[in-house]
């Protein structure tokens, strides 16, 4: 069983932040939605609070930055990319500032709907100059991010989960590092964020069919480590299939396209998310199965470049995890 | 850096510089120049404590865009001085007066007039529309709205730490048109961000036209002041009145001042152009020829030569 870990965002920024001078805690009237509302309690003199007023949180974070300080800015993934844009482009991106953008409920994580769901964060963010883009897939990396996005010299944008988070791993995040956790010959399955823990549920039953699986989590998804990616695609013989919480076009599944396609690797490709289309609102395991994102969705997936059926079926995978609507962690609720 | 001229002077000589360049250069921010001439020349004289430059008098060529890979960049605040905690930093938030900022530069001294023959060419920094690299900027503004909030984010930053020095904003009207502006002026009230103040030139003019007839934004003064900063109106070209209005207090909330100009001011020929001031072209040789007689009369310099000028 897979240990849940509640809420792990709220203490690794509290000692990530005690242990820096400069880190300063933002937040636009969303403080315990990214968990940081006993930061705020505890060290009132850490936090700003900027309101429901994202464009000029946008641009007083680069002013902090012009003063030193490496502002950490909390709120839903979609209210720093897309209303702010403008601002995250001139106040931001170009001079390069030490920006923390601290991005919840990214892809379908939130029954928020299109307004709250970060489907085209990553294709936004990866194509802007100067930008460092991580994504967390477990409470080991949300517990990690702080540190890790704090590494790096100009600004950041992080997919953060938040509430109940599973353990998948034991070890922090190494920038620029993809996670190896499975060295098969057959299939190169590359995930990130949830969809890792969707691809962890079907490597039994592809095991028990006979599928040698290959399997690259990532967390760092710009810079991109493409000599090590590309071995990988050599290691496998039949392809590559990529699952993430994204559209598929500008996502993850592009970015390994554009990598296979300039190397010339000749292999094939399938690239599963969200296919050119908004989400709605609903929970999390209804709207990946619905929008295909799931272990089911990922095995169909594998399948297609196997061009033949496993013939394992949905009750042979691993049990997705159902959290009560109204648990505790409250992983969905807004 | 010590005054070697009154401020009055310096605002004149801006008005003959843009004027020069305008003629030269076949059309120019010259209405800019008309309202804010004495607004820049007050800042750079006397209302900012500002160190020596840093920078060569003769700007150096654009040397990139800062990236990993270009250690060396450098923005142009360094014609305003040093970042150093004693001194105050000025954000040119309309950077499509750049033309007029650059002029007010080599008044003070603080750049050398060749700098404003690269002006616009190809591979210089001293760009039409001011960049970070460009001669007297710290901040990209060329979108217009974000200056006051970065301004406000530097200055609450410049207050933790304890630094004497302020931030000033230079703003536009039409800035006002923008959400961000007010919630820049909200952020910096709740914050009692008192070391952070705007200089802003009203002139009623925006790319369209007036600004009544493009969008009408009504009493500036109550807005301010219903939004938290301490705010006063003065007249923009009365000397006096701007030291009077930067000597407010204003403990515990932002100071805008509100500069009323003219953006004909010192070049009344403009006055025909009304309400297309935003970039003068001319429509003929002959409106070339007469405006230069005209406004050179007016400024108490001699025409430009625009045979010599002829390329």
């Amino acid at each position: 069983m897979v240990e849940m870990v509640n809420r792990p965002y709220a203490a690794a920024f509290e000692k990530h932040a005690l242990a820096n001078a400069d880190v300063l805690c933002l937040s636009a009237d969303l403080t315990s939605s990214c968990e940081i509302d006993g930061f705020r309690d505890r060290h009132p003199d850490r936090f700003v609070s900027l309101g429901m007023a994202e464009q000029n949180m946008m641009s007083f974070a680069g002013g902090l930055g012009l003063a030193g300080y490496r502002p950490f800015l909390h709120s839903f993934g979609v209210f720093l990319y897309r209303r702010p844009y403008d601002q995250l482009i001139a106040s931001v991106a170009y001079p390069r500032r030490k920006v923390r953008l601290m991005g919840f409920l990214p892809g379908i994580t939130t029954p928020g709907g299109m307004t709250h769901q970060a489907i085209e964060d990553i294709a936004v963010m990866r194509s802007i100059p100067n930008m460092t883009v991580l994504e967390t897939g477990d409470a080991t990396e949300v517990e990690s991010i702080c540190a890790a996005a704090d590494s790096i010299d100009g600004p950041v944008y992080c997919r953060v989960l938040r509430g109940g988070v599973p353990r998948l791993f034991d070890t922090p995040i190494e920038v620029g590092r993809m996670r190896e956790l499975a060295l098969g010959k057959d299939v190169l399955v590359v995930t990130s964020g949830i969809a890792t823990e969707e691809a962890l549920r079907c490597r039994a039953a592809l095991e028990g069919a006979g599928v040698s699986l290959r399997h690259l989590h990532i967390h760092t998804i710009k810079p991109f480590d493409r000599a090590a990616f590309l071995d990988h695609v050599s290691a496998v013989s039949k392809g590559v299939v990529v699952l993430e919480n994204h559209v598929i076009d500008g996502g993850v599944g592009s970015l390994i396209a554009e990598m296979m396609a300039e190397a010339g690797s000749g292999k094939r490709l399938v690239r599963l998310g969200l296919r050119d289309t908004f989400a709605h609102g609903g929970s999390r395991p209804y709207l990946m199965k619905h929008y295909g994102l799931d272990a089911t969705a990922l095995l169909a997936g594998i399948e297609e470049l196997l061009g033949e059926k496993t013939g394992i079926a949905e009750d042979d995978l691993a049990a997705a995890r159902v959290e009560a609507v109204h648990s505790g962690v409250k992983a969905e609720a807004l | 850096m010590e005054n070697a001229k009154t401020t009055a002077e310096i605002a004149d000589g801006i008005r003959r510089r843009v004027f020069v360049h305008a003629m030269r250069n076949n059309g120019g921010y010259l209405s800019q120049a008309c309202s804010a001439a004495e607004q820049l020349a007050f800042l750079y004289n006397e209302a900012l404590t500002l160190g020596a430059p840093t920078l060569p008098p003769v700007p150096r060529p654009f040397a990139g865009v800062p990236s990993a890979d270009n250690p060396d960049y450098v923005t142009g605040a360094g014609y305003n001085g040093p970042a150093a905690p004693e001194f105050d930093r000025l954000f040119i938030a309309p950077a499509h007066y750049a033309l007029v900022a650059y002029a007010a530069l080599i008044e003070t001294g603080r750049m050398d007039e060749a700098g404003l023959e690269m002006f616009n060419r190809d591979g210089s920094s001293v760009e039409m529309i001011g960049a970070e690299h460009s001669p007297g900027m710290e901040v990209h503004n060329g979108t217009l709205g974000i200056g006051l909030s970065t301004a406000a984010g530097l200055a609450f930053g410049r207050k933790r730490r304890g630094e004497a020095g302020e931030v000033c904003v230079f703003m536009s009207d039409g800035e006002v048109q923008e959400g961000q502006t007010w919630e820049a002026v909200q952020a910096a009230a709740h914050h009692r961000i008192d070391n952070l103040w705007a200089l802003m030139d009203v002139n009623d003019q925006q790319c369209d036209g007036a600004m009544g007839d493009v969008m009408e934004v009504r009493d500036l003064v109550a807005k301010f002041r219903s939004f938290g900063a301490v705010c006063v109106e003065v007249d923009a070209h009365d000397l006096d009145a701007l030291r009077a209005a930067k000597a407010t207090p204003h403990e515990g909330a932002p100071l805008v001042v509100l500069a009323r100009s003219s953006p004909t001011k010192g070049m009344a020929f403009l006055q025909r152009r009304f309400p297309r001031l935003h970039y003068v072209r001319f429509k003929s040789t002959e409106e070339r020829a007469e405006m230069n007689t005209a406004i050179a009369e007016e400024l108490g310099v001699p025409p430009v030569d625009l045979e010599a000028e002829a390329h």
